[in-house]
C-alpha cells in the first residue's frame, strides 16, 4: 500500500486522535504549572451613614475583582511552577507526620489517600478477577453443551451493565437496611451500619469490581479453553499427571497468555476506577484518583473548578499508568523487532 | 477409549463445578433481578428488611396495585409469544419487506415497529381487558403480587427522564456511526500496512487508551467553556461554545473510543485474506474501490460487534457526559447520578431505582440479540493477540 493511500484511509482516525487526545494532554501538561486567577484590586470605600450631629463615616479597604469592558472578570494566567503539585502533594505536611511517627495522618491528605485506595483496591482485585474467571471458565467447560450458552448469557449482565448501574444495585442490597445487610444482622444479632464504616464500603466496591470483571474475565479463559491440546492432555494422563496437576502443568501454561492480557487489561481499567465512588457515595471514606481529578474539575459552591490543581493530579495519575504499562510496551517492542529480523 | 475414561469426572468433581456454576449465576444475575422487582413495589415494600415482602409487596396489593394469577399467566403468554415472533417472525419479514442493501434501515423500521407493537398490546390493550376477565373469574382474579408502576409513570413523564434518554440516543448514535465510519478506514489501512509507521500508531493508539478519561477531560474543560472567544478570530461572532453541546461530547467520545476501535477492526480485517483485495486490485479496482465493495460486505460481522462495544462506551459513560454537559442536555446515567444524591424521601429511593432498571432494560435486550457477537468481540482482541 502506497504511503498517500494509507494516509488517506488512517487520516481522518489520527487527527482525530491528534486533536481530543493528544492536544488535551499537552495542554493539560501546561496548565498543570500555571494558575488563572481573577485579578483583583484593592479599593478604600468610604460609606456614610446618617448619624445625629452629621455623618459617620467608614472607611474600608476592599478587595474586588477588576471587571473589564463588558462586565466580565478580567483573569491572569502566571506560570507558577510546581506550585500545584506541592498544593495536591501537601510534602511538608507528609513530612511532619513521618517525623512525628504519625503515618495514619498522612492518609488524611486527599491524594495520598486516594493513591492508597486505588493501589489497594487495584492489586486486590487482581487475583480474585483472574481466579474467578478460570474457575468459572472450567466449571462451563464442564457443563452439559445444553446450558452453556443460558450461563454466558446470566455471566454477561454484570459485565455490560452500566457501572454506576452495578454499583448502585450492589449498594442498593446492603445499605440501610438492605435485606443482606438485615439478614446479617438476623445471624450475627448485631447492628450493621454498612454505610458508616469505610472498610465495609471498601470490600463493597471491590466485590462490584470483581462481579463486574470477572465475567470478562471467564469469557477470554474460556474461548482459550477451547484450543487447548487434546493430545498433551492425553499424554499428561498416560503420564499419570493427576486432574491438579494436568490442570496446572498443561492448561495454566496454555492459558498464560491470555492471563497476562487479562491482567494487563484489568490493572488499566481498576487503575482508573471512578464509578464506583459515584455509586456507593463512598467519597466521605474512600476516594480514588480519577474521582480526585473529577472533584476538582466539578464546579465548587462559589462555580469556581480549580483546573490547575486538576491538572497537575491527572499529570500524576498519568505517571502511574506509565509506569504499569512499561513492562507492556518492553514486550511489545521485543516482538515487533523480533519479527522484523 | 481407556482415555475418555481416564477423562471422565468423580461425581463429587462434576457436583461441585455445578453447584460452583449455579452459586455464580445467582450472584450474577440477583443483584440485577433484584432491583427490577423493587422498581414495581411501593417504597414500604421495597426497602422492607423482609425479602418476601419486597417479592409480594403486601404493602403495594393493600393500595389496589396488585397481579392476580390470571394476570400473571396472560402476561406471561404474551411475553413468550412476543419473543417467539421477535426470533423467528420477525427476521422473515424483515428479509421479505427490505429492499437489498438497505438491511440495516430495515431492521431498525422493523424492531421499532415491534416494539411500538408489543408496547401497545401490553400496556394498552392488556389492562382493560384483564380487569374485565379479573371481574368474573373469582378466586383466580383476585391479586396476589402487588405491583404498580407509579415510579415509571413519575421519572419518565414527570421527571421528564425521556429527555434524557432522547440525549442518550443522539449522543450513541452519533458515536457509533462516526467511530465505526472513521474506524473501519483506519483498522482497513493499519491491518493492510507493514510499515512501522503503522506499528507506531497502534502503539501510540494503545498507549492512550490506558489513559484515564479525566486526564483528557481536564484538557478540554477550559477550551471547551472558553471556545467561543477562541473561536471568534476565525468563525466570527457565530462562534459556539462547545460545553454544553452534545456535538462536543460525541466528537470527544470518539476520540476516546478510536484507540479501541481501530485495534479491534484492524484484528477483524486481519482475518480476512489479502488475496481478496489483490484480486479485486488485478480486476482494475483502486484501494478505496476494493474496500468499498469487496471487503466491507465480508466485514459486516466484524463492523457489528465494533459498534456493539462503541454502543457500549458511550451508552455507559459518566465522567465525560457528566463533566461536558449542561443539566438541558443531560444524558441517562449523569442523570441518575443526580437522583440518588438528592434522595431525602423513600419514594425518591425507588424513583432512582425505576430509573436504574429503565437504563438497564435496553443493555438486556442488546444482550439477548447480540450475545454471540460479544462474545466474540471479547475474544477477537485476546486470543489473537
Amino acid at each position: 500500500m502506497k504511503f498517500r493511500t494509507f494516509a488517506w484511509f488512517v487520516g481522518p482516525s489520527v487527527l482525530m486522535m491528534l486533536l481530543f487526545i493528544a492536544f488535551p494532554l499537552v495542554s493539560v501538561f501546561l496548565q498543570s504549572f500555571q494558575v488563572t486567577q481573577p485579578v483583583v484590586e484593592t479599593v478604600e470605600v468610604e460609606t456614610c451613614t446618617p448619624g445625629f450631629v452629621g455623618q459617620t463615616c467608614v472607611t474600608e479597604t476592599k478587595t474586588t475583582p477588576v471587571l473589564d469592558a463588558n462586565g466580565n472578570p478580567v483573569t491572569t494566567t502566571e506560570w507558577v511552577g510546581l506550585l500545584s503539585y506541592t498544593r495536591l502533594l501537601q510534602f511538608d505536611q507528609v513530612g511532619a507526620a513521618i517525623a512525628s511517627g504519625a503515618f495514619s495522618s498522612i492518609l488524611a491528605i486527599d491524594f495520598w489517600k486516594a493513591l492508597r485506595f486505588t493501589l489497594t483496591f487495584t492489586l486486590v482485585t487482581l487475583p480474585l478477577v483472574i481466579g474467578l474467571g478460570l474457575a468459572i471458565a472450567l466449571a462451563v467447560n464442564n457443563a452439559a453443551r445444553s446450558v452453556r450458552g443460558q450461563i454466558i448469557f446470566v455471566s454477561l449482565l454484570p459485565f455490560i451493565i452500566t457501572p454506576v448501574i452495578g454499583a448502585l444495585s450492589i449498594r442498593w442490597l446492603f445499605y440501610g437496611d438492605g435485606i443482606v445487610t438485615a439478614l446479617l444482622e438476623d445471624m450475627l444479632a448485631t447492628d450493621i451500619s454498612v454505610a458508616a464504616n469505610g472498610w465495609a464500603i471498601e470490600f463493597l466496591m471491590m466485590f462490584y469490581r470483581v462481579w463486574h470483571v470477572a465475567p470478562f474475565a471467564f469469557v477470554i479463559f474460556y474461548a482459550g479453553l477451547q484450543t487447548v491440546n487434546q493430545d498433551t492432555l492425553e499424554s499428561a494422563i498416560i503420564d499419570g499427571a493427576s486432574r491438579f496437576e494436568r490442570l496446572r502443568f498443561v492448561v495454566v501454561p496454555h492459558l498464560m497468555p491470555l492471563i497476562i492480557f487479562v491482567a494487563l487489561i484489568h490493572l488499566m481499567d481498576a487503575y482508573r476506577a471512578f464509578e464506583e465512588v459515584v455509586g456507593f457515595s463512598s467519597q466521605a471514606h474512600r476516594i480514588t484518583l480519577q474521582w480526585l481529578t473529577y472533584d476538582l474539575l466539578t464546579p465548587d459552591d462559589a462555580g469556581n473548578r480549580a483546573i490547575s490543581r486538576a491538572s497537575a493530579s491527572a499529570m500524576l495519575t498519568m505517571i502511574g499508568i506509565v509506569i504499569l504499562l512499561i513492562p507492556l510496551l518492553r514486550r511489545t517492542w521485543r516482538d515487533h523487532k523480533g519479527s522484523a529480523r | 477409549m481407556a482415555t475418555a475414561k481416564a477423562m471422565q469426572q468423580p461425581f463429587s468433581l462434576r457436583f461441585a463445578s455445578a453447584s460452583f456454576l449455579t452459586l455464580w449465576c445467582l450472584i450474577a444475575a440477583f443483584p440485577i433481578v433484584w432491583i427490577a422487582v423493587m422498581s414495581f413495589k411501593s417504597p414500604v415494600d421495597a426497602f422492607s428488611a423482609n425479602p418476601l415482602n419486597v417479592v409480594f409487596g403486601p404493602a403495594t396489593r393493600a393500595d389496589g396495585n396488585g397481579l392476580s394469577l390470571l394476570d400473571i399467566a396472560v402476561g406471561l403468554a404474551v411475553l413468550v409469544g412476543a419473543g417467539r415472533i421477535a426470533f423467528t417472525q420477525l427476521p422473515r419479514w424483515v428479509a421479505r419487506f427490505t429492499p437489498k442493501g438497505l438491511i440495516v434501515v430495515g431492521w431498525l423500521v422493523g424492531a421499532g415497529a415491534f416494539a411500538a407493537a408489543f408496547l401497545l398490546v401490553f400496556f394498552g390493550l392488556l389492562p382493560p381487558v384483564l380487569a374485565v376477565l379479573n371481574s368474573i373469574a373469582g378466586p383466580l382474579g383476585t391479586p396476589i403480587i402487588g405491583l404498580t408502576a407509579e415510579h415509571y409513570y413519575a421519572v419518565w413523564v414527570e421527571n421528564q427522564f425521556w429527555r434524557n434518554f432522547q440525549n442518550s440516543l443522539i449522543v450513541t448514535a452519533g458515536v457509533v456511526t462516526v467511530s465505526l465510519t472513521v474506524g473501519t478506514l483506519a483498522g482497513y489501512g493499519l491491518a493492510r500496512s507493514g510499515s512501522n509507521l503503522a506499528f507506531w500508531i497502534l502503539i501510540v493508539a494503545l498507549v492512550f487508551r490506558a489513559l484515564p478519561h479525566s486526564v483528557l477531560v481536564a484538557g478540554y474543560l477550559p477550551v471547551f467553556i472558553n471556545s467561543a472567544e477562541i473561536l471568534r478570530p476565525i468563525l466570527g461572532e457565530n462562534a459556539p461554545t462547545l460545553y454544553g453541546q452534545p456535538l462536543a461530547v460525541i466528537a470527544v467520545l470518539v476520540a476516546i473510543n478510536q484507540p479501541f476501535t481501530i485495534w479491534m477492526l484492524r484484528s477483524f480485517f486481519q482475518n480476512i485474506p489479502n488475496e481478496l483485495d489483490e484480486a479485486a486490485r488485478v480486476d482494475g479496482c483502486t484501494h478505496f474501490q476494493a474496500f468499498r465493495w469487496v471487503i466491507m460486505p465480508v466485514m459486516w460481522p466484524g463492523v457489528i460487534t465494533t459498534g456493539l462495544f462503541s454502543f457500549l462506551l458511550a451508552y455507559n459513560d459518566l465522567l465525560v457526559t457528566s463533566l461536558l454537559l449542561d443539566a438541558q442536555n443531560q444524558t441517562m446515567v449523569p442523570a441518575i447520578a443526580g437522583y440518588f444524591n438528592r434522595e431525602t424521601t423513600t419514594t425518591d429511593q425507588v424513583e432512582a431505582v425505576a430509573a436504574a432498571v429503565s437504563i438497564t432494560a435496553p443493555l438486556f435486550l442488546l444482550v439477548m440479540v447480540f450475545q454471540r457477537q460479544i462474545v466474540s468481540g471479547l475474544t477477537a482482541g485476546a486470543v489473537k493477540g
